[in-house]
C-alpha cells in the first residue's frame, strides 16, 4: 500500500496531466459541434472498416433467412397487387354517345381464364355481380370485340368468346353500311365469317368491318377485324372471311361496355312485337 | 515564493486581456494568430510545484477558451505546454544547473538558452493547438504552415517582453 502511495505521488504529474487533458478534450468536444462532429468522424473511420467487415460476414450467414424473407415479401406483395386489381374501378364511369343519344358505361377487367381451342370457348373476368356486371354486356379489348358476358356471380364473370360457334354478331361493312351475321366457323382463332351481305355491295379485301350497334349489347363501331377473302355463296349472298383484329391468344386486360338503355329498348322492341 | 504570486496574478489579467481584445482580432490572412498568454507558463518560477503547473495551465487556457468560445481547446494545448515544460528545463539545463532566485528569463541565462526554451515550448503549443482546431491531417502542410507563421510572431512577442522585464527590474 506504502509502495502504491510512494508510486502514486512519483507519478502524481503525469497522472495529473492525462486527467487535466482528457477533461480538456471532454470539454472541446462536448462543446463544439465542429470537433464533435470531427471526432465522431475520426472514430468512425476507425471502427468503419471492421464494422463493414462483421457485417459482411453476418450478411452471407443469414442468407437463407433472408432469402425467406423476401419470399415472403414477394408474396404480400403479389397479394397487394391481386387485392387492388380487384378493387380497381369498381364503379363504372359514364360516356355519353352522342350521335346515338344512347349511354353505354366502361368498366375495365381482367381475364383470367381464356381458352381459344374449343368450338365453344369461354372467358373468365376477374369482376362480376359485385362491381356491376350484367349479363349480355359487351366485352372489348383495345377497341376490338372480344364477347359478350354470359353469366355473373359475385366477383366473377363468363364471357362467350367471339370464338364461339353459338355467338352471331351484328355487324356491319364500314365504308358502306351493308350489313349482316358474323359468325366463328371454328377453323381458327384469326378468322370468323361475316354471311348475308347481298351480292351488289361493293366490297373488297382489306375493308373494315365493325358492329352494327342493331343489337343491344354493342355500341356502334366497335372494331371486328378486316375483309381476308370472299365469295359467292348459292343465293343472293357473300361468304366473307374476315381476319379478326382481335389476338385472342394474348388478351388480358378488357373493357365491359354495359347499355344502361338496353332493358328501355328491349321493351320497347317487344312491344312492337306484341302489337303487331 | 508566495511574495511572486500577486505579481503573477497580474501578469495572468494583463496577459489574458492583451491575447483577448488585442491579439485574437488581429489575423493576417488567416496564417497568423500569435498567442502571446503562454509567456505566463513560461515565466514561472523555476521551483514551481509541478501540480501546479499543470493547474495555472489549465486555468489560464480555460479563461482565453471562454472568451474565445473553445472550450478546451487553449486549456489542452496549454496543459500540454506545460507538461513539457520541466523535461525541457531539464534537457537544455546549463551545466551547474539553476540558481535558486531565478527566474526563466531572458536576462539571467542569456538569449540563447532562452531561445531554445521559448521556441520548443511555443512550438509545442501552437502544434497542438493548430492540429487540435482543424483535428485531421489533410491539410498537413497548410497547418504546420499556420504553425510555424504563428510560433515566429508569438516568439517575436516574448522576446520583446522580455525586455519590458528586464526594464522593470532595473528600475
Amino acid at each position: 500500500m506504502r509502495s502504491l502511495i510512494n508510486f502514486l505521488l512519483r507519478i502524481h504529474f503525469l497522472l495529473l496531466f492525462i486527467f487535466i487533458e482528457v477533461f480538456s478534450i471532454y470539454l472541446l468536444i462536448n462543446n463544439n459541434n465542429f470537433h464533435k462532429a470531427r471526432f465522431v468522424n475520426l472514430t468512425r473511420q476507425v471502427t468503419g472498416n471492421f464494422y463493414t467487415k462483421t457485417t459482411k460476414l453476418k450478411q452471407y450467414l443469414s442468407l437463407a433467412e433472408e432469402n425467406h424473407r423476401l419470399a415472403e415479401e414477394n408474396n404480400r406483395l403479389l397479394n397487394i397487387i391481386e387485392s387492388t386489381y380487384k378493387s380497381d374501378e369498381i364503379f363504372f364511369r359514364s360516356v355519353n354517345d352522342t350521335i346515338f343519344n344512347q349511354r353505354y358505361m366502361y368498366t375495365s377487367a381482367r381475364i383470367i381464364n381464356n381458352s381459344i381451342n374449343k368450338k365453344h370457348n369461354f372467358l373468365t373476368l376477374n369482376k362480376g355481380n359485385q362491381q356491376g356486371l350484367r349479363p349480355e354486356m359487351a366485352v372489348v379489348s383495345d377497341g376490338s370485340i372480344v364477347g359478350i358476358v354470359k353469366g355473373v356471380s359475385k366477383n366473377y364473370a363468363t364471357v362467350i368468346s367471339l370464338l364461339n360457334l353459338d355467338l352471331r354478331i351484328s355487324s356491319k361493312v364500314k365504308k358502306n353500311g351493308y350489313f349482316g351475321s358474323l359468325n366463328w366457323d371454328g377453323k381458327g382463332y384469326q378468322t370468323a365469317i361475316l354471311n348475308e351481305i347481298p351480292l351488289h355491295a361493293d366490297i373488297q379485301v382489306g375493308d373494315t368491318i365493325i358492329t352494327s350497334g342493331f343489337s343491344s349489347i354493342f355500341p356502334e363501331g366497335i372494331l371486328i377485324g378486316f375483309i381476308s377473302d370472299f365469295e359467292e355463296k348459292k343465293g343472293s349472298f357473300y361468304e366473307i372471311e374476315v381476319k379478326l383484329s382481335t389476338d385472342f391468344k394474348s388478351l388480358g386486360n378488357v373493357n365491359v361496355i354495359g347499355n344502361l338503355l338496353q332493358i328501355e329498348k328491349l321493351e320497347l322492341e317487344n312491344q312492337a312485337v306484341k302489337n303487331d | 515564493m508566495i511574495k511572486l504570486f500577486p505579481r503573477y496574478l497580474v501578469s495572468f489579467i494583463l496577459l489574458v486581456f492583451l491575447q483577448v481584445f488585442i491579439l485574437n482580432n488581429i489575423q493576417f490572412s488567416g496564417y497568423i494568430n500569435p498567442y502571446i498568454y503562454v509567456l505566463l507558463i513560461l515565466a514561472l518560477p523555476f521551483e514551481t510545484p509541478k501540480w501546479l503547473l499543470l493547474i495555472t495551465a489549465f486555468t489560464l487556457g480555460l479563461t482565453i477558451d471562454l472568451f474565445s468560445g473553445t472550450a478546451g481547446m487553449h486549456s489542452s494545448a496549454t496543459v500540454f505546454m506545460a507538461f513539457l515544460r520541466p523535461y525541457i528545463l531539464k534537457v537544455i539545463s546549463p551545466r551547474d544547473g539553476y540558481e535558486s532566485e531565478t527566474l526563466p528569463q531572458l536576462r539571467y541565462y542569456g538569449a540563447n538558452w532562452f531561445l531554445r526554451y521559448a521556441v520548443i515550448l511555443i512550438l509545442a503549443h501552437h502544434l497542438f493547438l493548430f492540429f487540435i482546431e482543424v483535428l485531421r491531417f489533410s491539410d498537413f502542410f497548410a497547418t504546420f504552415a499556420r504553425v510555424i507563421l504563428s510560433s515566429i510572431f508569438t516568439i517575436i512577442l516574448v522576446l520583446i517582453s522580455q525586455y519590458f522585464y528586464r526594464k522593470d527590474t532595473r528600475r
